[in-house]
């Protein structure tokens, strides 16, 4: 599609996504979002940025092959289900550490479901994006 | 295979030295048994392999187990100093050396096996291994398809035997062999006992080559020699003889089993007999030779006298012995002349002398000429066929013929191409290199060692097997060479008479036999047209199961489903259904009324892009119920896959032509009306029982104090059931990867 204003409204809009992709898995725990719809969130950055200026700028701008997120994704979920057994816990026990903790505030919770979270968002979004990709190769 | 024997004879190198020396050893260690099973004790070995099923890693020796055990890696360990030099510098010899020595520890678990899963593992691999090689010599097609034949054949005999084992296993409540042995006539008294019997041996006839059964075997010859002479001595084709022999004392005894093993070995001993002398061909000839062996040893084995059983340890000791020399004998002067032909033999005795010794000494036994043991069998076999109550003509009478032939063949294998005619111009035979005269030399050897002193064999082997195939000690009858003027003598002196005639006219006979097997049907002819047959109609029902077309997978998955719920209800029931319809707002129903639009718009439209937009509305619609029902988090995924789906579509959808103009389908109408009638009133079914809260009051209770979250799906998603979430995403990359795999696979077929 070659529109001038969709090219240089996706330059902006897709950063945009990206970043409110984090956010929305960041915030997962507590609020609606969550790993699946970060990732998403996010592949429907790219996915824009490929419709707007083609799958050969988006590969550029992703700079890695979207199907190795897919994996790294699926590795660093197994991790954090692994790191359990460091503590003798059954597999994918979530591990809690809670940085600064005070009586009253719990301070900066770190967890492995976090881990795991970004894991499911790695997968998710770089398997869409391998789909997509593809597609829009092959036609 | 023309071009003499190989100039470098000293092998292949270590590949060629280790097999030799594992197979003695293992040969040493089952000779060092010996004292022990002699004495008539049994050793048993088990370790716990599957406990939840009382399935053991079980092992026993017994007299039959060890007989074969040594025969086994006795023989193989000279079929593999014997293949070193036959095969030496053959490109592919480790391969062949692997093969070989795979298939002799298969086979070795095979006899050694206590328990029926594992006896059928290694049955499985004996067959696998011997496929592979069979279809040693790849390139040539016809070795392939002999190969695949044997696999075919043995395969589908290994599935019934499977099923037979299985259905031993329930009706005798265990799946160990001495356990259902030590229950004594239990199994021939259990209603399961004709299916299991008719099951097993249709498995031990098609891997022991009885009529009609035998047609893959002389096509097997497609092997190299000393494979051959492995196979078809001592072990393939006598695993459903060893079968049959161990479970002969817990099954034989009843009119089924003596006529069946009784009337196939018959059948089987002489058909076999007269296709052997019909052969020009040395190896076919051998082959056919050891059909007729296991058609004896199979007619042995329907009786229970001792003298019968006697007869069958012997003769197994014999035919072993004797048919791995011949093979190895025929081996080494295919090498030597470069054929096997008969009519292209002759004058080789002074040539090749130890070849000829050794031939002669196998032959002899073969005949069942005295000092041999050969000749031990077979006044064993006369007495033990004159033992049979029922029917001793026809099974004497089976005997005598099929020997004499026997003794006519043994002429025409081992002693024309030696001692009658002259060599063939354009050959120029040589003596065998020592390894491969040393196994025929030493195996000939050991048949006239035992016939002189058959003491030797009785103690330590013959009255142990008896034991094993009885079940009782003292049924073994005494091997002896002279066993005074008796009715079995007399038969051997008319086998002498008739066999001489016999090998006198083999050619005339031939050419008779010739006329006379024209007229029988041959169910190899028909292989070549069963395959193609079968090939074609899985193609049929792969083009009629798999047409290409996507609109014909789609009704059949919502038939399915359409058909599993409604069936389901109708055998279940109709449920309960109390539709409360007082708490709808005026929300639910314009959602629903989008909803239902958008559906109808996407039925009736033929634009595409107006198709799509109609299915996004339905989606959307979806997406708002699950907002108005407080669950956001479903509804932002609800949305966010909406939108890629319809960019997805999109793609794809706008590079096809307009869609032709929709059309009344009364098929499609109705089948889509069955799923969503019985999707609705699932739906509503489960939607009027009571709703068990109690995971809901569990997550609500524990997400917050025990997993430090407050939005419960996605704690439930990543802590509580992180394990499911993991094979959800594992599922994700391999659907992409698939999906990616296939457009670049398309995408490459286009440009070609």
């Amino acid at each position: 599609m070659n529109s001038v204003i969709l090219r240089v409204g996706t330059r902006y809009l897709a950063g945009i996504l990206l970043v409110f992709s984090f956010y929305m898995m960041l915030r997962g725990h507590n609020e609606p979002g969550g790993g699946f719809i970060g990732g998403l969130t996010g592949a429907t950055g790219f996915v824009l940025y490929a419709i707007a200026c083609g799958t050969q700028d988006a590969r550029a701008a992703l700079r890695v092959l979207p199907q190795t997120i897919a994996m790294w994704g699926l590795g660093i979920a197994l991790l954090a289900g692994l790191f359990a057994a460091l503590f003798g816990d059954a597999l994918f026990t979530g591990q809690w550490l809670f940085i600064g903790a005070t009586e009253s505030d719990k301070g900066l919770p770190l967890s492995t479901v976090l881990v795991f979270d970004i894991g499911v968002y790695l997968v998710v979004f770089g398997s869409i994006l391998t789909l997509v990709f593809a597609m829009e190769e092959e036609v | 295979m023309a071009g003499g024997f190989p100039t470098d004879t000293r092998g292949n190198g270590l590949t060629g030295i280790v097999p030799v020396l594992f197979a003695g050893a293992i040969f040493a260690y089952f000779v060092s048994l010996m004292p022990a099973i002699a004495a008539n004790e049994v050793i048993r070995v088990s370790i716990p392999w599957i406990p939840s099923l009382g399935i053991e890693l079980a092992f026993l020796v017994d007299g039959l187990s060890l007989t074969f055990s040594l025969l086994i890696s006795g023989i193989g360990t000279l079929v593999l100093l014997y293949s070193n030099t036959y095969l030496a510098g053959h490109p592919q010899y480790a391969r062949f050396a692997l093969f070989l020595t795979a298939f002799m520890l298969s086979m070795l678990g095979l006899v050694l096996a206590d328990d029926l899963i594992l006896l059928f593992v290694f049955w499985e691999l004996t067959t696998l291994t011997s496929y592979m090689l069979i279809g040693f010599s790849h390139e040539a097609e016809k070795s392939r398809r002999n190969a695949l034949q044997a696999l075919f054949v043995t395969g589908a005999g290994g599935l019934a035997f499977l099923a037979g084992l299985i259905l031993l296993a329930a009706a005798s409540g265990t799946t160990s062999i001495s356990g259902i042995i030590a229950q004594g006539n239990a199994l021939k008294e259990h209603a399961m006992y004709l299916p299991i019997l008719i099951l097993l041996l249709a498995g031990t006839f098609t891997k022991s080559a009885q009529v009609p059964f035998h047609f893959w075997l002389p096509n097997a010859m497609a092997a190299p020699t000393p494979v051959s002479a492995f196979l078809h001595s001592a072990t393939m084709v006598k695993a459903g003889v060893y079968v049959m022999a161990r479970m002969h004392p817990a099954m034989s005894g009843t009119d089924v089993w003596l006529w069946t093993l009784t009337i196939f070995g018959a059948v089987t001993a002489v058909f076999a007999s007269l296709l052997a002398l019909r052969q020009t061909d040395l190896k076919q000839a051998l082959a056919y030779t050891t059909l007729m062996a296991l058609g004896t040893l199979t007619l042995f084995l329907g009786q229970e006298s001792g003298y019968a059983m006697t007869a069958f340890a012997t003769f197994l000791i014999v035919h072993s012995l004797y048919k791995a020399s011949l093979f190895l004998v025929v081996g080494c002067i295919d090498l030597s002349t470069g054929t096997r032909e008969t009519d292209h033999l002759g004058g080789l005795g002074r040539l090749m002398p130890v070849t000829a010794v050794a031939a002669a000494l196998a032959a002899l036994s073969m005949a069942g000429f005295p000092p041999f043991l050969g000749f031990i069998g077979k006044e064993l076999k006369y007495a033990g066929a004159i033992a049979v109550a029922s029917e001793p003509l026809f099974v004497a009478g089976a005997a005598l013929l099929s020997n004499a032939l026997m003794l006519a063949v043994a002429g025409v294998v081992a002693f024309r191409p030696f001692w009658q005619g002259s060599v063939p111009s354009g050959q120029a035979p040589r003596e065998a290199p020592w390894q491969m005269w040393a196994g025929p030399i030493i195996l000939a050897s050991l048949g006239a060692v035992f016939g002189i002193y058959p003491d030797l064999l009785q103690v330590a082997l013959i009255n142990p097997t008896v034991i094993s195939l009885t079940g009782e000690v003292g049924e073994a009858k005494e091997l002896k060479l002279w066993a005074g003027i008796n009715v079995p003598l007399f038969l051997s002196i008319a086998t002498f008479v008739l066999g001489l005639l016999f090998y006198k006219f083999h050619v005339q006979l031939r050419a008779k036999l010739e006329q006379g097997f024209q007229a029988i049907p041959n169910l190899d002819h028909g292989w070549d047209r069963f395959l193609d047959g079968l090939k074609g109609f899985a193609k049929w029902q792969t083009l009629l199961v798999q047409n290409g077309k996507l609109t014909s997978y789609l009704f059949a998955t919502f038939l399915t489903i359409a058909a599993g719920i409604l069936l389901t209800l109708l055998y279940t029931g109709m449920p309960m259904i109390a539709v409360d319809l007082s708490d709808v707002e005026w929300k639910h129903t314009s959602i629903a009324l989008l909803t239902i639009a958008g559906a109808l718009l996407a039925l009736v439209t033929n634009s595409r892009i107006a198709g799509i937009a109609a299915l996004g509305v339905v989606g959307i619609g979806i997406a708002l119920i699950f907002i108005v029902f407080s669950a956001p988090d479903v509804a932002i995924t609800q949305l966010l896959v909406e939108t890629l789906v319809v960019v997805l579509v999109a793609v794809v959808m706008l590079r096809l032509p307009s869609l032709p103009k929709a059309e009344f389908r009364l098929g499609h109408a109705a089948l889509s009306i069955a799923v969503g009638a019985s999707v609705s009133l699932i739906l509503i079914a489960v939607v009027s029982s009571p709703l068990d809260l109690r995971l809901t009051d569990y997550f609500e209770a524990t997400s917050w104090p025990e997993a430090y979250g407050r939005n419960i799906v996605n704690v439930i998603l990543v802590d509580f059931r992180a394990l499911d979430t993991f094979g959800e995403i594992a599922v994700v990359v391999i659907a992409a990867l698939s999906a990616y795999a296939l457009l670049r696979t398309t995408r490459k077929g286009d440009q070609k």
